[in-house]
């Protein structure tokens, strides 16, 4: 049971400001049914260009709904260069606090704000949430710049605090090291020594296997199990990767397109560009 | 009925308490049950007067053995088991932990690969998973969408150097039933050892070990109205195990510890009702938990029920709601006193949702969305109702703040 303030559950019981303006001046849409939240913020300037109406709808769990009913009413009355200056932290602090774990539900409410506030001062252009600089966690979808900026606003000094500000590292965990260099070179303080990256062009035979064997965990099998098929590692022989498709797979047709089009792929995109993959002769 | 009712009112409660105790409609009994009131009788007497220790000499001490003796035979009775195949132990995760390392600690690292699958319990998953960190080969099985194993693949994947598999009886969050009668027979014919975590099968399904030939099954008390703090591993004659806790003589050396006698005899009364019960669980919560379903299913378009429905548990239903988020249903459930669980991303503090449904390939649309009832025999026909009545409207609330649109419309106005 997670300890929600008062505020919270007051917002979250009675949100206010729900629905969509149809002639909105500033559209944001962030998050994914896939990340288990997701929120549209529409708003409406008045003749002063102050904020005159604003609206929201959320997909998620309390502290989502309650941290988007909150930023709605914040920035009523606001310009939108103070809106702009709205942060996670304000967010939160007006609805007395969320649960650590629970921080990025803000996190999403200062995000859709900026991608309103961009879309109307790129005149309206509807820019479906350009992830800006390179992606660090593969399964949120978190980039680097992203992750720069919620250590920088909340001082977080550790991954799991990154995790909790943004989701990045809270998947497959693969991210962690470069998530722990990028609180490091924010906060200005060394990279820990204790676990230095392995250097990237050399990959040991071991390595290799084990990062074969995390993507198909996690990248191909989900896909395959949902056809009610599967596949096993047989070998790695230098590139040649020997897997055996199992369950409907092994009698699928369309088996050689699996192997080449999608398990081939994921493996260069996140093992090394110049693997094969081969199936096992029986 | 009648009998359920009364015994609902059976705790005695100030007049204060009662004005501030909400109604509380209590559909979570996967999670945990209350314990009957016959089973917190039946434990009285061994907190007062017969403190003894079940292995002392004297007569006073001595005299609780008798009790602890009766308790291992209601439940061997229960499972169609021999008394002496019955382990007390502190919870149903002991009992998987124990079966599972005890195994290969009793292969004495001969045989080193452990079969399980996808969707077991944390108490076998992780305890496979660690082994699998420890020089043991580990194949977890998949399961299909509907939640089901194919026992070709399980068959295939049984080698001679197989020390264990464990499949689960029935699943914890959709209630989907494993075809452990059908594993049992085909591990017996390849001669490897069969543990089954039957945790939320044993009293709610009629399980007869005297047909069914498992190696080692895991239950635990607080799943069938007995307390928490006490469960049993059952280990059929034969079976090869290494003793898990040492240190004393109890329960055949198997277990070292002082017995937990006022919890041991709980559990021992909490079998005996459920086997009077079985047929009640069969017949009238299973109708309960199925008006329930069709209930919400009626009342709620884009809703689907997670895993196969005509091979799971009586008591339990997954509902997978489409464009809702689970901890949002259930805090508003909650304001209602109405208490049920979510595979949610956000209910576990995890970002992803339930490993279970994710196994399933459960699209994301609707796992973060899903719901699990389950029943227990004090549910009433007047509390399914209540919640038939309270939860589409919520479902409906939910979905006008969320931006998703529905793929169907609503076909009738839903009550505000």
């Amino acid at each position: 049971m997670w300890e929600y303030t008062p505020a919270v559950m007051d917002h979250f019981r009675n949100p206010r400001n729900v629905g969509v303006i149809e002639d909105a001046d500033g559209v944001g849409e962030v998050g994914s049914m896939a990340c288990g939240d997701a929120l549209k913020l529409t708003f409406k300037l008045g003749p002063d260009g102050r904020i005159a109406d604003a609206k929201f709808q959320t997909f998620g769990c309390a502290s989502a709904i309650a941290s988007s009913s909150a930023l709605t009413e914040m920035i009523k009355g606001m310009t939108l260069d103070e809106a702009a200056r709205v942060t996670n932290n304000d967010i939160a602090a007006v609805l007395g606090g969320l649960p650590e774990q629970k921080m990025h539900c803000s996190v999403m409410g200062r995000e859709a704000l900026e991608a309103a506030i961009e879309y109307y001062r790129s005149g309206g252009k509807r820019r479906p949430h350009v992830l800006e600089g390179k992606v660090i966690c593969t399964c949120f979808g978190v980039t680097e710049v992203e992750i720069e900026r919620v250590v920088r606003e909340n001082n977080l000094r550790t991954v799991e605090e990154v995790t909790n500000y943004c989701k990045a590292g809270g998947g497959c965990g693969g991210c962690r090291n470069q998530i722990k260099e990028i609180i490091a070179r924010v906060s200005g303080s060394p990279v820990e020594p204790e676990k230095p990256e392995p250097p990237k062009p050399r990959l040991t035979v071991l390595r290799k296997i084990q990062l074969i064997e995390d993507v198909l965990e996690r990248e191909v099998r989900p896909m395959l199990q949902q056809d009610g098929g599967d596949i096993e590692l047989i070998d790695v022989d230098g590139n040649r990767v020997i897997v055996g498709l199992r369950g409907r797979c092994a009698m699928c047709k369309a088996a050689g397109f699996t192997l080449d089009g999608l398990v081939g792929a994921k493996l260069r995109e996140f093992v090394s560009p110049d693997l094969v993959v081969e199936e096992e002769k029986p | 009925m009648k009998r359920i009712a009364d015994e609902g009112r059976g705790a005695r409660t100030t007049a204060v308490e009662q004005a501030e105790k909400r109604r509380v409609v209590y559909l979570d009994n996967n999670a945990t049950t209350r314990v009957a009131p016959e089973v917190v009788e039946a434990m009285l007497p061994f907190f007062g007067e017969l403190y003894g220790n079940a292995s002392s000499m004297h007569s006073f001490g001595g005299q609780v053995r008798k009790h602890v003796e009766r308790a291992r035979e209601q439940m061997a009775r229960l499972l169609g088991a021999d008394p002496s195949e019955i382990v007390f132990t502190s919870c149903g995760t002991e009992s998987d932990n124990a079966a599972i390392r005890g195994t290969v600690e009793a292969h004495a690292g001969r045989k080193r690969h452990i079969i399980t699958t996808r969707v077991e319990h944390p108490a076998v998953l992780s305890t496979c998973r660690y082994l699998a960190n420890n020089g043991y080969r580990l194949t977890e099985l998949p399961v299909d969408r509907e939640g089901m194993l194919d026992l070709q693949l399980l068959e295939d994947c049984i080698t001679d150097d197989t020390a264990l598999v464990s499949i689960m009886w029935a699943n914890n969050e959709t209630g989907v039933l494993f075809p452990i009668a059908e594993i049992a027979e085909l591990c017996r014919r390849k001669g490897v050892a069969l543990h089954t975590d039957a945790v939320q099968a044993v009293g709610k399904l009629p399980i007869d070990l005297s047909r069914i030939p498992v190696d080692l099954l895991a239950l635990s008390g607080h799943k069938l109205h007995a307390p928490k703090g006490v469960g049993v591993l059952y280990v059929r004659k034969g079976t090869r195990l290494a003793p898990f806790i040492l240190g004393g003589h109890q329960e055949s050396g198997k277990r070292a510890g002082t017995e937990n006698v006022p919890y041991i005899v709980g559990l021992g009364k909490a079998a005996e009702l459920a086997a009077e019960h079985l047929a009640e669980e069969a017949g009238r919560v299973r109708a309960l938990r199925d008006r329930l379903e069709e209930g919400i299913l009626a009342r709620c378009p884009d809703a689907h029920v997670n895993g196969r429905r005509d091979a799971r548990l009586p008591n339990t239903s997954n509902i997978g709601f489409e464009f809702v988020e689970g901890e949002s249903i259930l805090l508003m459930l909650d304001e209602f006193g109405i208490c049920a669980s979510s595979g949610s991303a956000c209910t576990s503090g995890s970002l992803e949702p339930s490993h279970v449904l994710r196994a399933m390939g459960v699209p994301f649309t609707a796992a973060h969305g899903s719901i699990r009832f389950s029943l227990s025999r004090y549910s009433t026909e007047e509390e399914i109702d209540y919640v038939l009545e309270h939860l589409p409207p919520i479902i409906h609330r939910l979905r006008e703040l969320s931006p998703f649109v529905l793929k169907t419309k609503p076909q009738a106005p839903v009550p505000a």
